[in-house]
C-alpha cells in the first residue's frame, strides 16, 4: 500500500451561494462528495480528508528568522488555490488515479495526486 | 582483432535480448535502474569477451545470467539498502504466475510501464527507446537533437516518479487494457513520424527512428497479436516506410506520392504490410469488430501501393476509408486528407470548398496551405496560389518540403 495526497484546486474566491440553481448544485456537490468519501471508508482507502476555508482566510508564517513574520494570505498568489484535499492509501499509483478521477466528478474540481515520501524514499535520499 | 560476423552477432543479439534482460530483471529486483543497468554492464562484458571466447550457446541466458549476478552484485555493495531490495526481491517473487497459467511476457509489462499515462510524452518516448529499443541515452538525445545530459534527466527523472509514485510493473486489467494500449500505440507511431517526418533538424527523414518504431511495432504485434490496433500500426508504418527512398529526390527535395517512382518503393514491406492489411480486413469480416484509426490509416495506404500509378489509385475507396476514418476521428486534419480524396473524384473546385472551410482551425499548419495552393493551382488561379505557397513555406519546418514548395510556386504562370 502507498499513500498519497489528492488535492483539490479550486478558484481563490468560491462562488457565492446566492441562486438557488447554485445553492441546489452546491448541495449535489457535498452529497456527491460524501458519498465518495463513504466508499474510501468501506473500501479501506480513507486516511484523512476535509475542505479548506478560502485561500483569503490563510496566514503565511516565516519562523526562520529571530522573530517569526506573520503575512495575510496565502503563501503563493496564484489564481487558483488548495480547496480541499483527502489522504488515502492505495495499491499502486494506477488505483490512486482512477479514485482521484472518481473524486474529481464528485466535487467538480481537478485532482493533483502525489505520493507521500516513504521510509525508502527518505533513505535513499540520505544515501544520494 | 574484431570480427565482422562477431560483431554483427553481438548486436543482432542485443536488439533481440535487450528488452527481455531488462525486463526480467525489472520484475525480480523491482528497480527500472538497478535492472537498466545490470543490463548495460553484461552487454558491456558480451562486446568484450565474445570477439575473444566466440558466442556462448545461448547469448540470451547467458546474458540474463551475467545481468542478474552484476545487479545482485550492486545491491550487496549498497549494503545499507540491501534490505529493502532483499525485501523487493521477496515481494516480486512472491507475485510471479502460476506458472500452469499463460505466461505474461516481462516485456509487456515494462511496455505498460514506459507508456503509462502519468508520465510525459517526451518522458514515455526516452523510456521507451532506453528500456525496451535498448538505445543509448546518447542515441536517443541525438535523435531528438537535445544536449545529452537533458536526455539523462528527463529518464532519471521518469525513473524516480515511477518509483517514488507506485507506478506498477504490470500489464493493465482487460476494461483499461483497450485504452492504455492505445497509449503505447501512440508512442510507438509517435516514434515513427519523429523520424519519417523529422520536425526539426536538416534531415528530411531520421531512419534510425523509424527503424526503432518498426521494431516496437513487430514487438508489440508478438506480446498483442490478438489487437487489431497492434497490427493495423505496424502496418502503417510499414507501408508508410517502404516509400522512404522514393520520398526525397536526389537533389534532396521532398517529392510527393503523386510524383515517386513506385519502381523505387520496398517491395518487401509492401507486401508485408499489404498482408496485415488483408488480415485485418478478413477478421473484420469475421467479427472482429470495426476497425480503429490505425487499420484504416493501413488500409488506405494499401489502396494507394496496389496502384501501378497515382491515377489508376481507387480514389473512391480511399474516400470510403475517410469517411469511416471521420466517423471515429472528426478532426480538422482527417478532414483535410479526405478533401485530397475528394480533389481526385469531384474535382479541386468542390475540394477547395471544403479546404477552405477548414481553413480558421488550421491557418497555422502548413498542410493546410499547401493543398489549398495544390487546389488552386489546380484551377488555375496562380496569384492565390502563389500567396498559399507562401504562407506554406514560411510555415513548412523541413528544409526538404520547403524547397518542393518553392519549386511549384516557382513553376507558376501568370
Amino acid at each position: 500500500m502507498a499513500r498519497y495526497l489528492l488535492s483539490v484546486f479550486g478558484p481563490t474566491d468560491p462562488p457565492a451561494s446566492g441562486g438557488s440553481s447554485s445553492r441546489s448544485e452546491l448541495l449535489q456537490e457535498w452529497a456527491d462528495t460524501g458519498a465518495f468519501n463513504d466508499k474510501l471508508q468501506r473500501e479501506g482507502h480513507f486516511v484523512f480528508a476535509d475542505g479548506l476555508e478560502p485561500a483569503s482566510t490563510a496566514t503565511t508564517v516565516d519562523g526562520r528568522g529571530e522573530r517569526p513574520v506573520f503575512t495575510d494570505g496565502p503563501y503563493l498568489e496564484t489564481k487558483e488555490h488548495l480547496g480541499g484535499f483527502w489522504v488515502i492509501e492505495a495499491a499502486d499509483l494506477d488505483e490512486a488515479l482512477a479514485l482521484a478521477a472518481e473524486g474529481s466528478r464528485a466535487c467538480r474540481g481537478a485532482v493533483e495526486v502525489r505520493p507521500f515520501n516513504t521510509p525508502e524514499s527518505i533513505q535513499a535520499l540520505l544515501d544520494s | 582483432m574484431t570480427d565482422p560476423a562477431v560483431e554483427a552477432a553481438i548486436a543482432r543479439v542485443h536488439r533481440e535480448e535487450w528488452a527481455r534482460v531488462v525486463a526480467a530483471l525489472t520484475r525480480r529486483f523491482g528497480d527500472l535502474d538497478i535492472a537498466e543497468e545490470a543490463a548495460a554492464e553484461a552487454f558491456a562484458v558480451a562486446v568484450e569477451r565474445w570477439p575473444r571466447d566466440g558466442l556462448p550457446p545461448n547469448p540470451g541466458g547467458w546474458l540474463s545470467t551475467t545481468a542478474t549476478r552484476r545487479a545482485i552484485d550492486r545491491i550487496r555493495r549498497e549494503s545499507q539498502r540491501m534490505a529493502k531490495h532483499q525485501a523487493a526481491l521477496m515481494l516480486h517473487d512472491s507475485t510471479r504466475p502460476d506458472p500452469s497459467g499463460p505466461v505474461e511476457d516481462d516485456r509487456l509489462r515494462l511496455v505498460f510501464t514506459c507508456c503509462h499515462p502519468a508520465l510525459s510524452m517526451e518522458a514515455r518516448v526516452a523510456l521507451t527507446l532506453r528500456l525496451i529499443g535498448g538505445l543509448t541515452v546518447a542515441e536517443i538525445a541525438r535523435a531528438f537533437l537535445v544536449q545529452e545530459t537533458t536526455m539523462a534527466q528527463r529518464i532519471t527523472r521518469a525513473k524516480t516518479k515511477i518509483r517514488a509514485a507506485h507506478i506498477p510493473y504490470r500489464v493493465p486489467s482487460g476494461q483499461d487494457i483497450h485504452e492504455r494500449l492505445a497509449g503505447v500505440l501512440a508512442v510507438v507511431y509517435l516514434i515513427f513520424n519523429e523520424g519519417y517526418l523529422a520536425s526539426q533538424g536538416k534531415d528530411l527523414l531520421r531512419v534510425d527512428l523509424t527503424e526503432e518504431a518498426i521494431r516496437l511495432g513487430r514487438l508489440l504485434l508478438v506480446l498483442v497479436p490478438e489487437d487489431g490496433e497492434v497490427a493495423g500500426l505496424l502496418a502503417l508504418m510499414l507501408l508508410t516506410d517502404a516509400r522512404r527512398s522514393a520520398r526525397v529526390s536526389a537533389t534532396g527535395e521532398l517529392v510527393t506520392l503523386q510524383e515517386q517512382d513506385r519502381g523505387a518503393w520496398d517491395r518487401g514491406l509492401i507486401v508485408e504490410g499489404q498482408e496485415l492489411v488483408r488480415e485485418r480486413v478478413r477478421a473484420v469480416a469475421a467479427g472482429a469488430g470495426p476497425p480503429g484509426r490505425y487499420q484504416l490509416l493501413a488500409a488506405i495506404n494499401a489502396v494507394h501501393t496496389v496502384a501501378p500509378s497515382s491515377s489508376d489509385t481507387d480514389w473512391s475507396q480511399v474516400l470510403t476509408l475517410y469517411d469511416r476514418l471521420a466517423a471515429l476521428d472528426p478532426s480538422p486534419i482527417v478532414r483535410l486528407n479526405r478533401a485530397v480524396a475528394v480533389a481526385e473524384l469531384d474535382g479541386p473546385a468542390v475540394a477547395l470548398a471544403q479546404v477552405d472551410r477548414l481553413a480558421d482551425g488550421l491557418d497555422a499548419y502548413h498542410a493546410l496551405h499547401a493543398t489549398r495552393a495544390d487546389l488552386l493551382r489546380r484551377l488555375g488561379r496562380s496569384a492565390e496560389s502563389r500567396t498559399a505557397y507562401d504562407r506554406a513555406i514560411a510555415l513548412a519546418a523541413n528544409p526538404a518540403e520547403r524547397a518542393y514548395l518553392t519549386r511549384r510556386r516557382d513553376q507558376l504562370r501568370g
